[in-house]
């Protein structure tokens, strides 16, 4: 048997071994491979924020989970960031049961960074059971779905709610999502019948399902995955965990390529020798 | 390489648990077993905890408990009545009154995501595809603009099943599966990406919360 044809009972836990080792080293000796260039997509998102004027009410709805974190964090605060930089109020929501902690956190770092105080310039809303019908019933009434905050304070008590009914008060929806419910059910359910302007910070692995909207300009901007977040960070001019954690990527790349490559010679060395399928 | 490892019980909790799921890499075993029954757990007991502190308090109980006629809230005897009913699944004499509440979720959710469907996918999306095949200036925008309607037409016709696939038919289609294949292969890329990523969030996690050895 050829060393190729061999390849093909190769156990498995080599290449895990592989890419631990691929992601492991870069992390710990830091070093680069090639600097983060932004896209269109992400000079979209970065644009659409830079485009509405200082002082607007903006949705964020912070749809994921420690699960999705490694993706969806670092592209959630670069956003707090960019929005309280340009001082816009904040209304800040989850979709996802373990999203409002992490929503907490992005909004405490990003608001000691820009003096801004909680309740006054950004709001935490929590989290409401109920996917599309929360958006649904956000149309009608936003203080009677969430008739109180995070921490239980009745929302006509605090000062950023003053005067927010519905979507018509929005300029604009940063939405950053892990999947169901996230940037599709807000599509549908909230820029199709209430036209509010959206850009949306996504996982790479459900990136291919939005790039229709984006194209049919439903969606102005998108971020997909980490690499999305690390584009969006070098826009914002603060450079993170996502920046971070891109040569680890690139290199975890391009061993599973060279992988995938060598998999199908050893594929086709099998076939030659009559061991195919 | 300095290592300052952390004085936090939690982050000492959570890095061992990462560690005990990342042994499944290595073979199964009771300490990933352990680790997976426990998020089970924790996350159902989170779940129903959360969603009667930040759903069933706010928006059921305490209008009804504290302002009974003001604003219509004396509706809400009706869900909270639909809800009790899901309970009788747990008598076998009287499930029968569980399928009250699960008829008016059937009927209230598909009609809202087909609603919601047809504004934002249907109706948007062939009106994004409806676009000039010649820009004048921009050779880019141009092929950019043909692929993607070459590319529609083509899948569509694949997935036209009333004529058997030949001829001109069968050629269209062909070309509608070389379409797919290249979508299935972005997508492929994408979710190796994401699942590097999500490898990469951890392995950050360990180093730098746990044991301060990444230098930001």
């Amino acid at each position: 048997m050829s060393f190729l044809a061999g390849l093909r009972y190769m156990d498995r836990r080599w290449i895990f071994l592989g890419v631990g080792l691929l992601v492991l080293l870069p992390l710990l000796f830091s070093f680069h491979i090639a600097p983060v260039q932004p896209s269109n997509r992400a000079r979209g998102f970065y644009d659409a924020i830079e485009k509405v004027p200082e002082g607007s009410v903006v949705l964020l709805p912070g749809d994921y989970d420690p699960g999705t974190a490694a993706e969806n964090y670092p592209m959630h605060l670069a956003a707090a960031r960019q929005l309280m930089r340009r001082n816009m109020k904040i209304i800040a929501l989850a979709l996802y049961p373990a999203g409002p902690p992490l929503t907490d956190q992005v909004l405490r770092i990003a608001g000691a960074e820009y003096h801004k105080t909680e309740g006054v310039d950004y709001v935490n809303l929590g989290y409401k059971v109920g996917n599309e019908l929360v958006m649904s019933q956000m149309g009608q009434s936003i203080p009677k779905t969430f008739p109180v905050d995070n921490r239980g304070i009745p929302v006509n008590k605090i000062p950023v709610m003053k005067g927010i009914q519905n979507f018509q008060q929005i300029r604009l929806i940063v939405n950053v999502s892990a999947g169901y419910p996230g940037t599709k059910e807000w599509v549908q359910q909230v820029v199709s019948r209430y036209h509010v302007p959206m850009v949306a910070g996504v996982t790479a692995v459900s990136a291919p399902e939005y790039y229709p909207y984006l194209q049919a300009g439903q969606l102005h901007g998108l971020l997909g995955g980490m690499a999305g977040a690390a584009e969006y960070e070098i826009l914002v001019g603060a450079p993170g965990l996502a920046t971070r954690g891109m040569d680890a990527q690139s290199l975890a790349h391009l061993f599973i390529a060279f992988m995938i490559i060598l998999g199908n010679l050893a594929f086709l060395a099998g076939s030659k020798k009559g061991n195919g399928r | 390489m300095n290592l300052h490892l952390s004085h936090d019980i939690g982050v000492w909790i959570a890095a061992l648990l990462t560690l005990g799921i990342f042994s499944f890499l290595y073979r199964d075993n009771p300490v990933y077993k352990f680790c997976e029954h426990l998020f089970v757990g924790v996350s159902a007991g989170y779940y129903v905890v959360l969603t009667m502190i930040s759903s069933v308090y706010p928006n059921l109980f305490q209008p009804m408990f504290t302002s009974f006629m003001k604003d219509y809230h004396w509706l809400l005897v009706i869900p909270l009545i639909l809800g009790i009913m899901l309970f009788s699944r747990f008598f076998p004499r009287g499930d029968w009154l569980s399928r009250w509440p699960i008829a008016f979720v059937l009927g209230v959710y598909p009609a809202l995501r087909i609603t919601g469907f047809g504004q934002g996918d249907f109706v948007e999306q062939i009106h994004g595809t409806i676009l000039p095949l010649w820009v004048p200036g921009s050779i880019g925008a141009t092929i950019g603009n043909l692929l993607l309607v070459a590319g529609l037409v083509c899948t569509l016709i694949f997935f036209f099943f009333s004529k058997e696939h030949k001829g001109a038919l069968g050629g269209t289609a062909r070309v509608g599966i070389y379409f797919l294949m290249v979508s299935f292969g972005a997508s492929y890329g994408y979710t190796v990406m994401a699942r590097v990523s999500l490898l990469i969030g951890r392995v950050m996690f360990l180093l730098d919360d746990w044991l301060g050895a990444l230098k930001f």
